[in-house]
């Protein structure tokens, strides 16, 4: 009797293993300009942050080029910088953020990519070059990945009066209710533009000023968060907080009641770019996927997937109005001309530092 | 000597993951990117904010502490005076969850306070964020190291012991805490360590139940190593860490006196 239960639980199993691969098999796609790649083997490691590429992809990638993927995931750009900083760095291809890509060019830590090799660079929208273009000219290192601009959700069942400015984060009506990020340009930035000063500033009063602002905004705080936002906001949990564009976007497919805005102060639009540490191995299969990600198809697809704004002009062309046409997935050149991009700050992060170490350790108290 | 041998493998081992991890952290504390400086170090040290923090997380560990003891002491007396076989199917089931990633539990005590308790009582707001939400979790967590040396040292008294105490006249409650208190000190004393010290490194707790704004002493060396550590300067995080390791011993060595303490007062009874 145990014999034959044991055969056909087997047997079940045999039958669930082969549906869920025949699902994998389906996945079916197309080149937008019909792009041939060669077989070139090897591996290729990958640094990328969380959910931030639609898995799928990877898989076509290892079947059209025979490159075996090795995916690794981490959760801050300075994590990623420990690890390329280290002395058997094993990475081919890495999505630093804007001023981390400043800092990694003066450091001559980046590969020049070789444009003939990545044809599909041509998808790139003009309107994102005026902004790479500040921390690297002439996209000579880097090509955008992803973008977006850091702003307030707000719940409009709960907020009901119109939302414009970073002071309603201030406003203790709120209390209990607002999460500010946590992480230290973003929220250091967000008291910066509250009061009217530079995002990128190098003035040790400014940034003295901005973080007693944090200091006194903390009693109203729900917390500091990073992913956690996004369920505590869709569940009605928060009534304000800071988020990327990308996760509010996310947010506001899942609850109708949530809406994004860039605050009239300004904001900072924000750049993932894909870039080649000098110490990269496969150089050819690391090229060979910049171009890949880059098509327009397949940069439609991953868009769909991971909800974050796409610089691919051809992915814009393809993606359904939903996307288009919302002003937090793609802002108007009107909100983009209040937003300017993060700097790499020398050593004067130092006082940004000290600033954000100052603030934590007024926490609960 | 031949035995001797057998104890070459741990010694290795504790060199490389003990000893030098440890001569790292002393190493960066005053070492300034590639240059040796005091100043990172002293810097540190004379920041009253810091000491602020590492006094939280000391009265939030003794917090701790103090409510496992009160919890976990009635726990273990009870099953120490159960039946063996019933006692130790109940003690399993205090340590299944510990089966359980310790991480992974805290998540899902986020998940209890931020969504499930609220929803049940009809609140509009959440549980987390709070410092008794942390504090809760943080006994939680560390309860079963508390019940685990508690219950071995009751249930090894000699029950001829208290029956002694009873036949020469003392009722229960003399006979607890003349008896069977001081015969358990030991468990106190290791319940104690097994829980201040992990409790006063918490981070995780406070990281997730209380939404990054109950700021204790792991999360300040964890900031320190994060924001810093991309600028390669390890100083301050190494400097916080070996504060924290001297906090570690000194209440290892406190614990390790009153353990002797009683162990020489045993004897001499």
């Amino acid at each position: 009797m145990k014999k034959f239960l044991a055969i056909v639980l087997c047997t079940v199993m045999v039958f669930v293993l082969a549906a869920c691969k025949g699902k994998d098999d389906e996945a079916d796609y197309s080149f937008a300009d019909g792009d041939q790649y060669d077989y070139i083997g090897g591996e290729l490691n990958i640094l990328n942050w969380g959910e931030y590429i639609d898995e799928e992809l990877i898989k076509i990638f290892e079947e059209e080029t025979g490159v075996s993927v090795k995916y690794v995931k981490m959760t801050s750009n300075e994590e990623m910088l420990i690890k390329l900083r280290s002395a058997d760095c094993v990475y081919d291809l890495c999505f630093p953020s804007d001023y981390i890509i400043e800092q990694l060019i003066a450091a001559d830590m980046l590969l020049p990519l070789d444009k003939e090799k990545i044809p599909n660079a041509k998808n790139i929208a003009d309107r994102m070059i005026q902004f790479t273009e500040v921390f690297d000219p002439g996209n000579k290192y880097s090509l955008p990945y992803m973008w977006g601009t850091v702003g307030i959700l707000y719940n409009t069942k709960m907020v009901t009066e119109p939302v414009d400015s970073w002071n309603i984060l201030w406003n203790e009506e709120y209390a209990g209710k607002i999460w500010q990020y946590d992480s230290v340009r973003d929220a250091i930035a967000v008291s910066l533009l509250r009061l009217g000063y530079d995002i990128n500033t190098r003035n040790a009063d400014e940034v003295d000023k901005a973080k007693d602002e944090l200091i006194k905004q903390i009693p109203l705080l729900k917390g500091l968060g990073t992913d956690n936002i996004r369920s505590s906001m869709i569940n009605n949990k928060a009534a304000l907080a800071v988020i990327y564009s990308g996760d509010a976007f996310a947010c506001m497919d899942e609850n109708e009641d949530l809406a994004y805005v860039v605050p009239k102060e300004g904001s900072n639009v924000w750049f993932d770019n894909v870039v080649i540490p000098k110490t990269a191995k496969n150089v050819e299969a690391a090229h060979a996927f910049i171009n890949f990600i880059n098509d327009a198809n397949l940069a439609t697809r991953n868009c769909e997937f991971i909800y974050y704004s796409t610089p691919n002009q051809g992915a814009l062309d393809r993606l359904d109005p939903f996307f288009i046409e919302s002003e937090t997935f793609n802002p108007s050149d009107e909100i983009l001309s209040r937003c300017s991009v993060f700097h790499d700050l020398g050593s004067f992060v130092e006082v940004f530092n000290n600033a954000w170490s100052e603030f934590k350790s007024a926490m609960g108290n | 000597m031949k035995r001797r041998v057998f104890a070459y493998p741990y010694i290795v081992w504790m060199i490389l993951f003990i000893a030098v991890p440890m001569l790292f952290i002393f190493y960066y504390a005053v070492n300034v990117g590639g240059t040796f400086t005091l100043t990172k170090l002293w810097s540190t040290l004379s920041d009253p904010a810091k000491w602020k923090v590492l006094w939280i997380s000391v009265v939030m560990a003794f917090k701790t502490t103090v409510i496992c003891l009160l919890l976990g002491y009635p726990i273990a007396y009870i099953l120490s005076n159960m039946k063996r076989t019933v006692a130790g199917f109940i003690s399993v089931l205090f340590f299944v969850p510990m089966w359980m990633n310790f991480v992974l539990r805290t998540y899902a005590w986020q998940a209890i306070l931020e969504y499930f308790l609220p929803g049940l009582l009809g609140m509009e707001g959440t549980l987390t964020g709070t410092e008794g939400a942390v504090l809760m979790v943080l006994v939680y967590n560390f309860l079963p190291f508390m019940i685990m040396p508690l219950y071995n040292t009751l249930a090894k008294i000699d029950k001829s012991l208290i029956e002694a105490s009873r036949d020469l006249g003392a009722n229960g409650v003399k006979t607890f805490f003349r008896v069977i208190l001081p015969l358990s000190v030991p468990g106190i004393v290791s319940g104690i360590t097994m829980v201040f010290i992990p409790a006063i490194t918490a981070f995780t707790v406070p990281a997730l139940i209380g939404n990054g704004k109950y700021n204790l002493y792991g999360n300040e060396i964890e900031l320190a190593f994060k924001t810093l550590s991309g600028q390669g300067d390890y100083a301050v995080g190494s400097t916080l860490s070996i504060i924290l390791l001297l906090c570690v011993f000194v209440s290892t060595l406190i614990m390790n006196h009153f353990d002797k303490d009683q162990k020489q007062g045993g004897q001499m009874w």
